[in-house]
């Protein structure tokens, strides 16, 4: 399987290549891609060298169009989309179906990757995309089990990628507006989620509250770490009990899954996180390439050692386990 | 006065209610002359279809026989080969049309006429011209959506009809997971159908106290309820024909007749929201969304200078 790896910065992409990554995801500087956070992505200049780096190595690169085309401001993505193929974009990662026609027909030999955020979950829906668009390789959701996956993979026409460690989306990507509800701000739109420009941190006593919008998702005793606000990993109160109403601030970790994803005939595994630091990108990229090549026997031991990068330092294999649902 | 060639349509009930009391809700509904159109069908939980199968052909008869035009949504998340199957089978045998809420359902109706519910993600005039010319007459867009979207949207693209989400808590987020069936100590697999117990939806606060969520099984709703009212005007201006309201428990015949006595001029905005809150009341309204900020902002209406 390939392990496609994030890069934010031009310096995490180098680290990315040189750990060995297949492929490196990277975005442009703007709202064209969902991981629109300040000081983060590339400049056009910055992508054309990045590519450079990668193709003397070997290494593929996609770049991320994955936020849905602004009304009135589609020009935006099409130049976007325009200047990632004149840059040599080994494949482009889309969620607008208007965006998805738009390569289809004006770039019609460019490689096209369906986003997560189209939210395609089932085979009539990946093959839709496949037939109408051209589309290659689909990243899969994360609302399916590894049994799912396996019995989904024969009935499609184009290879699968699936999310394989670092954050983790509760809700179905591409279909949440929680944190624009509390924000204004949203992934779909923005290419943001629970943004650090609407948190706020304030004492209370002897509690730590953590704000999003004004709204508190968080209180931490004086011997707990006070964690980032994400919206759907917040303590709230339903009824009389006041704990994680949708998830514990965990992130995904499915390598104990890594042999059954082969099996299911996973093309890809994609490492979250191009808001990281190239530190832990270095870390992480070159931990799964070992386990990928390790036995089964082998690979606690290397997994170990990564589990303590994640956030809250604890991790779920989420809904590729049936019990998570 | 406000247009009055804004229709009224009724959404399905998201939530999971007894049977008989969803047929008596719909046969209610069938006898309120304000609502012109009325999409029908479990679209949050496949694990809930057997409670309202039984009567959804007495519901659509009856209330195709008043007159409403009739759709059957489609499962706003398909994972399952038996809910891929159920998506099929409605596409291909369902006597009335079907609002698409997914990509299978969409890729499925391709090149006959069809409906797309407010699940699939229509951001901009291209994807919606794209969606009327593979067979969409008309197109409920996301509630995420400002006016600046809504207005682009619709002058961009001719060939459909468009509705916006004028009442109603807003669906939100959509999960594998079953958060609601989780906080009362069950797991989706065996949930028990603890969403029942909730037929408004069970409420989400803060630790400070603080309103916020909604659960309604493996979807998240707001805990306001997003009403546009005095908004008609505007989105009838930017060529919205259809205003969809999103079934509470509340008396949903009198949320209609307020909706279209607004509409028709009948009683301003401000009566009408008072009437709304006496109706629905004890949660809180929200417009925020249309008006291009938080969702769960209210903007009150400006209060127009009457001219002397």
């Amino acid at each position: 399987m390939e392990l496609i790896c994030p890069a934010g910065t031009p310096a995490a992409y180098r680290e990315a290549v040189d750990a060995g990554a297949d492929a490196v995801y990277c975005g442009f500087r703007d709202e064209t891609n969902a991981r629109n956070f300040p000081g983060l992505n590339f400049t056009r200049e910055e992508l054309a060298a990045s590519i450079a780096y990668g193709k003397a190595r070997n290494v593929q690169t996609y770049v991320a169009l994955n936020t849905f085309m602004r009304a009135g401001a589609e020009r935006l993505w099409y130049k976007a989309a325009d200047d990632a193929v004149l840059l040599g974009a080994d494949a482009l990662i889309v969620a607008d179906l208007a965006l998805m026609a738009y390569i289809s027909e004006t770039h019609p030999r460019q490689r096209l990757h369906v986003s997560v955020q189209a939210s395609a979950s089932n085979a009539d829906a990946i093959n839709f995309l496949v037939q109408t668009f051209g589309a290659k390789r689909l990243v899969l959701p994360r609302v399916l089990t590894v049994a799912d996956i396996a019995a989904l993979a024969p009935k499609v026409a184009c290879e699968l990628e699936v999310f394989a460690f670092g954050g983790l989306c509760v809700m179905a990507e591409g279909r949440c507006s929680l944190s624009s509800y509390a924000t204004g701000l949203s992934p779909n739109m923005q290419g943001v989620c629970s943004p650090a420009s609407h948190v706020r941190y304030r004492e209370d006593g002897e509690e730590m509250v953590s704000e999003l919008g004004g709204y508190t998702i968080n209180r931490f005793g004086a011997d707990e770490p006070a964690g980032y606000p994400t919206l759907c990993k917040g303590r709230f109160h339903i009824a009389d009990d006041g704990g994680y109403a949708f998830e514990d601030p965990v992130s995904l970790d499915v390598m104990e899954h890594l042999d059954a994803l082969r099996a299911a005939g996973v093309t890809a595994l994609k490492i979250e996180g191009r808001q990281r630091g190239k530190a832990y990108v270095a870390e992480v990229v070159s931990r799964l390439r070992q386990a990928l090549a390790a036995t089964p026997e082998q690979r606690p031991a290397l997994l170990a050692h990564l589990r303590r990068l994640s956030e809250g330092q604890r991790t779920t294999a989420g809904a590729y386990e049936k019990k998570w649902r | 006065m406000a247009g009055r060639n804004l229709r009224i349509t009724l959404g399905p009930v998201p939530y999971l209610w007894d049977g008989e009391a969803w047929r008596d809700f719909y046969f209610r509904i069938a006898d309120c002359a304000w609502i012109d159109a009325v999409t029908l069908g479990e679209v949050v939980c496949s694990k809930r279809l057997h409670f309202t199968q039984p009567f959804i052909d007495a519901v659509a008869n009856r209330l195709a026989d008043a007159g409403k035009e009739v759709a059957l949504a489609s499962m706003a998340m398909v994972t399952l080969e038996r809910e891929a199957m159920l998506t099929r089978k409605l596409v291909e045998a369902s006597p009335w049309p079907v609002e698409a809420n997914d990509l299978s359902a969409l890729g499925l109706l391709s090149g006959r006429p069809h409906l797309i519910g407010p699940f699939v993600n229509v951001y901009n005039g291209a994807t919606a011209r794209m969606l009327a010319s593979r067979g969409a007459t008309r197109i409920c867009l996301g509630p995420e959506l400002p006016l600046a979207s809504v207005t682009e949207i619709i002058g961009a693209a001719s060939g459909a009809d468009f509705e916006v989400f004028a009442f109603g808590r807003l669906p939100l987020a959509i999960s594998a997971r079953c958060a609601h069936a989780r906080a009362k100590g069950n797991s989706k697999d065996n949930c028990q159908f603890v969403c029942q117990d909730d037929p408004d939806g069970l409420a989400v606060d803060t630790l400070d106290g603080q309103s916020f969520l909604t659960l309604n099984g493996v979807q998240t709703m707001s805990h306001t309820c997003q009403v546009l009212l005095a908004e008609l005007p505007a989105l009838q201006q930017a060529g919205v024909s259809h205003i969809r309201l999103s079934p509470q428990h509340c008396d949903m015949a009198d949320v209609a007749e307020v909706f279209a006595a607004v509409r028709d001029g009948r009683i301003d905005a401000a009566e009408g929201e008072a009437r709304l809150r006496a109706i629905y009341p004890d949660v809180p309204f929200s417009n925020g969304f249309h008006h291009g900020t938080t969702g769960a902002a209210w903007i009150p209406a400006a209060t127009e200078q009457v001219p002397a």
